[in-house]
C-alpha cells in the first residue's frame, strides 16, 4: 500500500481525513474490537457510514455548533466515532477519564458546560446522573451498553444505536445541515479539548486545534515512517493526549487500523492476538511486564531458567548494538539467531511484540535495565518526551540513536531552548491554543512568541543534541548544604527494582535524604510464596522484617550508584520506611496518570516524614483511605524505620552552570 | 401486593406473570425422616422467588424436588399448566429448568469455555458420531452454540478467564462460571442453590447484581435458596420460609420479616 497522497490543502480536519481514507482505502480495516470472543472489524468505508449516522443523530438531538460533548468510557470504536461525529457537527469532543469519581467529573463537565454526554455503560451513566443537578447546561446523555439501564428515566437518556438509527432515518432532513457544518472546518477550528490530570490544582482544559493535531500527526508519522498497514492497540485512557494522537491523529492521517481490547482484564491476550506493529506504553507497563516475565521464569524448571539466563546475557551484550546497526562479530550473530529461535522469538510472541517496528515509551523515565531488556530482544523501543500542551511531541529518539538516559532530539518542527534556571521551553505547530476559560494560566505557560514552559529541568547534551531531563523544575531543589536535590532521579533508580512499585524521596532543604517506599505486591508476594513467608494483607507483607531487609539492600545498592554521579551524590537515602498502604489516585496521592503528588503526600504523611528525620526506630500512624466505591475508612499501622548505608561523599562540587 | 391469577406488579415496576410452577402439598420422606412436610407454594413467571430457612430446614431437598432430582413421596408438581410426571433430571432439563449447586459441580480440568458449552448440550441435536467427525450439522451447530455462550461470557464479564482451566480459579469466580453454565442453557426457570455461600461482601454484591440483571435482561424466572438474609430480602420478590420441613411463612420480604413465626425460627424462642 502506498503512502496517502498528500493533498494537504483540503485535509484540514479529522472528518476530512476520514473522507479521504474512506475513498482511498475504503475496504481496509479502520477499527477492530474483540467482542463475543471474535475480532469484529469495520473498514474505513463502514466507519464513515457509522460516523455519519451518529452525526445525523446528534443533529436530530439538537447539537449546536460549538457545543461540548463529553465522552466517557474505555477504548471502544463507538467512542472514537463519537469524537469524530462530534467534530463533524461542529461540536467539540471532551474525552474524560473513565475511572474518575463523580465529583471530578462534575468539575470538568461544568467547567466546559457540556450539553451532551456519551457514556459507555451504566457505571458512567450513574456517575453523571449523580451530579447532573449541578450541571446547568447538561441536556442529553447517550449510552452504549444498555445493560441495567432499562428502567431508567429515558427522557434525557438515549441508546447509542437508536441515535444512529434515528440519524439514518432523518438523513434527508439533516444531510445538508451536516455538510454545511462539516465542510467548512478549518485548521483553526478546535479539534478536541483535553483536561490535564494536574499534579497541582484543578484540571485545566487544553484546547487543541485541527492544526495542532494534524500537523503533529503528519510530522510524527513521517518521522517514524508509519504506514496504512500498521496496527495499534488502543488501551490507554481516551482522555489522555497520547491516545488521541495515536488512535485518532496518526490513525486518520496515515490510515492505519486501531484495535480495541475486549476488556481491561484481557489486555495481555488481546495484545498477543493483534501483535501491533506500532506500540506505545508508559514505563510502568513495561516494568509490570518485565516483572511478570521474571516471576514466571523463577517458577520455571531449572533447564529453562538456565537457558533463559544464558541467552538473555548474550542478548544484552549484542542485541542493542544490532538494533542500532553497529557491527557485531559473526559468532555473536549466530548465537543471537539461535537465541531468537529458542528464547527471544517465543518470548516476544507471548508478549505480543513479534511485529513491533516502532515502540515508544514516555511519561516518565524508564529504567536502563528495563529499556535494555526490551531492546536486547530486538524490539525497537524508543523514548519520547512530550506533554498535552504540545500535542505530545517535543523530542523523540530517531532510529539508531536510542539511549536510555536521553529523551531524544527535537521532533520535526519543534524548537527548543533552555532557560537560565534549567527549565526547558519549546515552540512548535503542535502548541496548544489556550487553556479553556483560563487566560491567566495560558499567559503563564505560553509567552506571546509562542514559547511554552515544560516545567521540567534539563539540558541539551553537547555533541549529540539530545535532550536530557533531570526532574520537574519545581521539584529540583537544594539541600541544606547547597547540593543539588533531584528526587525523581533517585526515585527512578529505586523503582528499577521489580520489588519496588513506587517511592517518594524527601530532602529539599534538609541535611540528608529519606524515602517512602511502596513494595510491588505481585513481585514481593511471589518472593514471599517461594520463601514460605505467610502474609494476609499488603500491610502485613510491607511490615515483614525480611522484606525490610530486602528493600534495605536495594536502597544501599542505589546509594552506591547515586554516589557515582558527582552532581547528585548528596541525594543518597539515609533513612527509609515502607508505607503501610499503596499510594492511590483515589486518595489523591497519585494523579490519574499515576504520577506521585509530592506535596500532597508530604502533607498527608507529615508524621512519617518527621519520624524519618527525628531518629526514631518506629512510628505509629493513622491514615484515611478511600475505597473504590467512594466510602472512606481508616487504617492504622506501626512502621519500622531503617537506616541505610551511604557512601561518604568526599569532594562535593556545587552544580556549576 | 395484589396477588391475582394474572400476576402482579412489583414496587420497581416489573410485571410478574402467571404461575409457572406450583408445588401442591409436597411431602418428602427418607425412610422414617420427614424432610419436607405438606408444603405448597407457587413460582410466578419473571419473579425472583427465594426459599430460606435455618440449617436442616429442608431447603435443598425442596430445590431437588423442583429440579426433579427427588421424587416427592406425596403431592404434585405442576409445571406450565400440567402435572409433571416422574422424570429423570435430564428430562427436566429439557423442559427448560437449569440449576447451580451448593458445592460447585464443574469439570475442574476443563476450560471455562468448555464448561459453559456443556450447558448447551440440551440444545444440540447432532450425535456423537457427527460431532467427532465434524460432519453434517455439527460445525454449524457448534458455532451457533458458541455464540450463545460468548454472550453469556460477556454478560457475566468473565472474558479474561475464557481459556483458563476451572481448577485454577478462585471460589467466587467458579460460582460465576457455574451460573454461566446454567444461563447458557437459556432456562425459563433458573434454580440457584446458595449462590452466595462462602463469598465475601464484594463477591456477594457482584453476584446479587448478576442475578438481578439476569432476571431483568432475559426475564428468567429465578428460584434461589440462600442463607444470607440481607441479600435475600434485597433481591427477591417473594420469600418462602421453611423450618423443620414445614412452611412457616410466605410473602414479600417485608411480610416475612415481620412474621412472628419466622422471627422465632431465626432467633430461637424462649421455652418456659
Amino acid at each position: 500500500m502506498a503512502q496517502p497522497t498528500a493533498g494537504a490543502g483540503e485535509l484540514r480536519s479529522i472528518p476530512a481525513l476520514l473522507h479521504r481514507n474512506a475513498s482511498q482505502f475504503g475496504s481496509s480495516p479502520a477499527y477492530r474490537e474483540k467482542e463475543f470472543g471474535i475480532w469484529q472489524t469495520w473498514s474505513w468505508a463502514e466507519t464513515e457510514k457509522e460516523i455519519e449516522a451518529l452525526a445525523l443523530g446528534l443533529l436530530n438531538l439538537g447539537v449546536n455548533k460549538g457545543d461540548f460533548i463529553a465522552i466517557i468510557g474505555r477504548n471502544r470504536p463507538y467512542l472514537y466515532w463519537s469524537m469524530v461525529a462530534a467534530q463533524s457537527v461542529g461540536a467539540i469532543p471532551v474525552p474524560l477519564y473513565q475511572d474518575a469519581v463523580a465529583e471530578e467529573m462534575e468539575y470538568v463537565l461544568s467547567h466546559c458546560g457540556a450539553r451532551f454526554v456519551i457514556a459507555a455503560d451504566q457505571e458512567q451513566v450513574d456517575k453523571v446522573i449523580e451530579v447532573q443537578e449541578h450541571l446547568h447546561q447538561f441536556e442529553h446523555m447517550i449510552y452504549l451498553d444498555p445493560r441495567g439501564l432499562r428502567k431508567y428515566d429515558h427522557r434525557r437518556l438515549h441508546q447509542f444505536s437508536h441515535v444512529q438509527d434515528q440519524g439514518r432515518a432523518a438523513r434527508e432532513e439533516f444531510i445538508e445541515e451536516l455538510k454545511a457544518r462539516r465542510e467548512p472546518l478549518t485548521f483553526d477550528d478546535t479539534c478536541v479539548m483535553l483536561y490535564t490530570s494536574g499534579t497541582t490544582g484543578k484540571p485545566k482544559g487544553v484546547v487543541l486545534s485541527n492544526r495542532n493535531i494534524i500537523e503533529t500527526a503528519r510530522h510524527s508519522s513521517d518521522f517514524d515512517h508509519l504506514r496504512p498497514d500498521d496496527e495499534v492497540l488502543a488501551y490507554l485512557p481516551m482522555a489522555w493526549v497520547g491516545d488521541f494522537i495515536f488512535s485518532i491523529g496518526q490513525a486518520y492521517w496515515t490510515g492505519f487500523c486501531v484495535n480495541c481490547p475486549e476488556s481491561a482484564d484481557t489486555l495481555a491476550t488481546d495484545l498477543k492476538e493483534i501483535a501491533p506493529s506500532y506500540y506505545f506504553a508508559p514505563p510502568r507497563v513495561f516494568e509490570m511486564q518485565l516483572t511478570q516475565i521474571m516471576i514466571r521464569m523463577e517458577d520455571a524448571g531449572s533447564f529453562k531458567r538456565r537457558m533463559f539466563g544464558y541467552f538473555m546475557d548474550h542478548a544484552k551484550k549484542v542485541g542493542p548494538k544490532m538494533l542500532d546497526g553497529e557491527s557485531v562479530g559473526a559468532l555473536d550473530r549466530l548465537k543471537y539467531s539461535l537465541g531468537e529461535i529458542l528464547v527471544y522469538g517465543p518470548l516476544k510472541n507471548t508478549l505480543g511484540f513479534s511485529k513491533i517496528r516502532v515502540g515508544y515509551t514516555a511519561g516518565e523515565a524508564i529504567g536502563p535495565e528495563i529499556f535494555d531488556f526490551y531492546r536486547s530482544l530486538g524490539i525497537n523501543l524508543k523514548q519520547l518526551y512530550g506533554q498535552t500542551e504540545a500535542s505530545v511531541f517535543i523530542t523523540q529518539q530517531p532510529d539508531g540513536q536510542v539511549r536510555s538516559d536521553t529523551v531524544g532530539v527535537p521532533s520535526p518542527g519543534v524548537e527548543l531552548k533552555i532557560a537560565d534556571n534549567g527549565e526547558v521551553f519549546y515552540r512548535s505547530p503542535g502548541v496548544f491554543v489556550e487553556y479553556y476559560k483560563n487566560p491567566e494560566s495560558t499567559a503563564d505557560t505560553k509567552d506571546p512568541e509562542g514559547w511554552v514552559a515544560t516545567g521540567d529541568a534539563g539540558f541539551i547534551e553537547d555533541g549529540t543534541g539530545h535532550l536530557r531531563i533531570i526532574d520537574r523544575a519545581k521539584d529540583v531543589g537544594k539541600m541544606a548544604d547547597g547540593a543539588l536535590f533531584a528526587p525523581k532521579y533517585v526515585e527512578n533508580k529505586l523503582k528499577f527494582y521489580p520489588n519496588i512499585l513506587e517511592t517518594v524521596v524527601f530532602g529539599a532543604d534538609k541535611e540528608w535524604c529519606t524515602a517512602f517506599i511502596n513494595i510491588d505486591l505481585s513481585a514481593v508476594g511471589n518472593w514471599a510464596e517461594r520463601n514460605n513467608i505467610s502474609y494476609a494483607s499488603y500491610q502485613e507483607l510491607a511490615g515483614h522484617p525480611k522484606v525490610l531487609d530486602m528493600i534495605q539492600n536495594h536502597v544501599e545498592e542505589t546509594n552506591l550508584s547515586v554516589a557515582e554521579d558527582e552532581m547528585l551524590s548528596g541525594c543518597q537515602i539515609h533513612r527509609f520506611l515502607i508505607l503501610h498502604k499503596e499510594l492511590d489516585a483515589d486518595d489523591g496521592e497519585l494523579t490519574r496518570t499515576r504520577k506521585v503528588r509530592r506535596k500532597i503526600i508530604a502533607e498527608k504523611f507529615n508524621d512519617l516524614v518527621t519520624a524519618l528525620y527525628d531518629g526514631s526506630d518506629s512510628v505509629y500512624t493513622e491514615t484515611e483511605v478511600t475505597y473504590e466505591d467512594g466510602r472512606k475508612g481508616k487504617i492504622t499501622a506501626t512502621l519500622a524505620i531503617r537506616d541505610a548505608k551511604v557512601v561518604p561523599v568526599t569532594a562535593k562540587k556545587i552544580a556549576a552552570e | 401486593m395484589k396477588d391475582s391469577v394474572e400476576g402482579y406488579t412489583t414496587a420497581d415496576g416489573r410485571k410478574i406473570g402467571a404461575v409457572v410452577m406450583e408445588m401442591k402439598n409436597i411431602t418428602l420422606r427418607f425412610g422414617g425422616v420427614v424432610a419436607i412436610k405438606d408444603i405448597s407454594f407457587d413460582i410466578r413467571e419473571g419473579e425472583i422467588r427465594a426459599i430460606i430457612g435455618p440449617n436442616g430446614a429442608g431447603k435443598s431437598s425442596m430445590l431437588n424436588v423442583i429440579s426433579g432430582f427427588y421424587i416427592p413421596s406425596e403431592g404434585e408438581v405442576w409445571y406450565k399448566g400440567s402435572k409433571r410426571p416422574q422424570m429423570k433430571p435430564f428430562q427436566v432439563a429439557h423442559q427448560g429448568i437449569a440449576r447451580t449447586f451448593q458445592n460447585i459441580a464443574l469439570f475442574e480440568g476443563m476450560s471455562v469455555l468448555d464448561n459453559i458449552m456443556t450447558g448447551r448440550l440440551t440444545h444440540m441435536k447432532s450425535n456423537l458420531m457427527q460431532q467427532a467427525l465434524w460432519w453434517g450439522n455439527a460445525s454449524k451447530e457448534e458455532m451457533a452454540n458458541r455464540e450463545k455462550v460468548e454472550r453469556v461470557i460477556d454478560f457475566l464479564e468473565i472474558q479474561s478467564i475464557r481459556k483458563t482451566p476451572v481448577g485454577r480459579l478462585p471460589y467466587g469466580l467458579k460460582k460465576r462460571v457455574e451460573l454461566a453454565r446454567a444461563l447458557a442453557a437459556e432456562p425459563s426457570l433458573l434454580l440457584l442453590d446458595e449462590p452466595m455461600a462462602g463469598m465475601n461482601v464484594e463477591e456477594k454484591e457482584d453476584m446479587s447484581r448478576f442475578i438481578l440483571d439476569v432476571n431483568d435482561e432475559f426475564g428468567t424466572t429465578i428460584a434461589l435458596i440462600e442463607h444470607d438474609m440481607g441479600v435475600v430480602m434485597d433481591i427477591s420478590d417473594r420469600v418462602v420460609v421453611m423450618d423443620y420441613g414445614k412452611k412457616i411463612g410466605d410473602g414479600t420480604p417485608d411480610e416475612v420479616r415481620n412474621n412472628q413465626a419466622v422471627i422465632d425460627a431465626y432467633l430461637g424462642v424462649a421455652h418456659d
